[in-house]
């Protein structure tokens, strides 16, 4: 019986964790919406921009990662 | 159990047969044990199998057994797949500088092309300093890219898949740097924790600030590329699933989420190249980081 409220809980808490990816959704897209601006207003700067535009989006994308390994090891552990 | 059954089945024959049935018997017992471990075994394989299916992949198998002084020394599959990702490498790189031409076959370009994109990522994010650490860098990049490209193979290993292998890449990367951070400038290196021309007292705050992220950054390298890897084959696992479960030839579902596995390949192809090229740039940025001080 306690087992079952345990599983149960699993999920609860795997839910939960997701909820650290909101965070990384949005700054994802404001990392690409700044780099489109950005090209709007000097066409001339894509090579300058488009090196660093890489490692914004990663270390934004890895809090998302963060939040589903947290989810993945209540799931799975 | 096994020497109580042995002992009805014994029982159940005469006395004097017994000796000469103690094989015969010993062997229907342990066939009547075999059976229901069998059983159970596979009913524990269905709950596993349920529990564990997204995650079976990154089991790591042992294909030749080498023990030194009770330290597991295995050849493991992953040994395996790093073996095959520096074979292709250098074969690669072999085959592409046998030939020098002025004017590049397709081969040579891909490996000029390679080298170019790794060169100019350290001109531009070390500086003239980092030429000296520009083997390093490229190495690294192209171990981490074919070990990214070969594990999107179906049935093969994705070594950068495992915390062992990015922490114990990033931990060098981190130790390494701080040695060439401390050769370099001396007990001046403590200025990356504390920059000049900050107030004295914000010391208070900066130093813990700045001491938690650089000591956090070979976890979050290592952790990014793992991350990344894992969760990418785990989602490519879970929609082949869908596949199979709706019926790979019939028509109308199963299509559907095939057509969403091919896009997520393609999408885990660009993560693939994405997350070398930033592990790579993130080793640069704290290469500079400990050769310019900020």
């Amino acid at each position: 019986m306690e087992g079952s409220i345990v599983d149960a809980l699993k999920y609860v808490g795997a839910g939960l964790a997701a909820i650290g990816m909101i965070g990384a959704g949005i700054g994802v897209g404001n990392v690409w919406s700044s780099y489109i601006s950005a090209l709007a207003r000097n066409p001339a700067s894509k090579d300058e921009i488009g090196a660093n535009i890489w490692i914004g989006f990663a270390v934004t994308e890895a809090i998302a990662l963060f939040a589903l390994i947290v989810a993945l090891i209540a799931l799975f552990s | 159990m096994d020497s109580e059954t042995e002992q009805e089945t014994e029982a159940g024959h005469g006395a004097s047969e017994a000796p000469l049935e103690e094989g015969t018997a010993s062997d229907i017992a342990a066939d009547a044990i075999a059976g229901e471990d069998a059983a159970l075994h596979a009913l524990a394989d269905e709950h596993h199998a349920e529990a564990h299916g997204p995650l079976e992949q990154f089991e790591i198998k042992p294909l030749i057994d080498i023990n030194v002084g009770g330290i597991d020394l295995s050849f493991t599959n992953s040994a395996l797949w790093m073996a095959i990702a520096v074979g292709v490498v250098s074969l690669l790189f072999i085959a592409a500088t046998r030939t020098q031409r002025l004017v590049p076959n397709r081969l040579q370009s891909l490996a000029e092309m390679l080298y170019g994109v790794v060169a100019s990522m350290v001109r531009d994010n070390v500086g003239h300093e980092g030429r000296r650490y520009f083997p390093f860098i490229f190495t690294l990049f192209l171990f981490v890219l074919f070990g990214n490209l070969l594990g999107l193979i179906p049935y093969s290993f994705t070594y950068t898949s495992h915390i062992a292998v990015t922490f114990a890449m990033a931990i060098f990367i981190f130790i390494g740097v701080t040695i060439i951070g401390i050769a370099r400038h001396g007990v001046h290196f403590g200025r990356l924790f504390f920059p000049e021309g900050a107030p004295l007292w914000t010391a208070v705050i900066l130093i813990p600030i700045e001491l938690v992220s650089y000591l956090s950054r070979p976890i979050s390298l290592s952790v990014r590329l793992f991350a990344n890897m894992t969760v990418g084959h785990v989602l490519l696992k879970v929609i082949a699933g869908f596949v199979i479960g709706l019926g790979a030839f019939a028509v109308v579902p199963g299509v559907i989420p095939f057509a969403a596995l091919v896009a997520i390949t393609l999408l885990e192809l660009l993560v693939a190249v994405i997350q070398a090229y930033v592990f790579a740039i993130l080793a640069c940025i704290y290469l500079h980081d400990a050769i310019h001080l900020h």
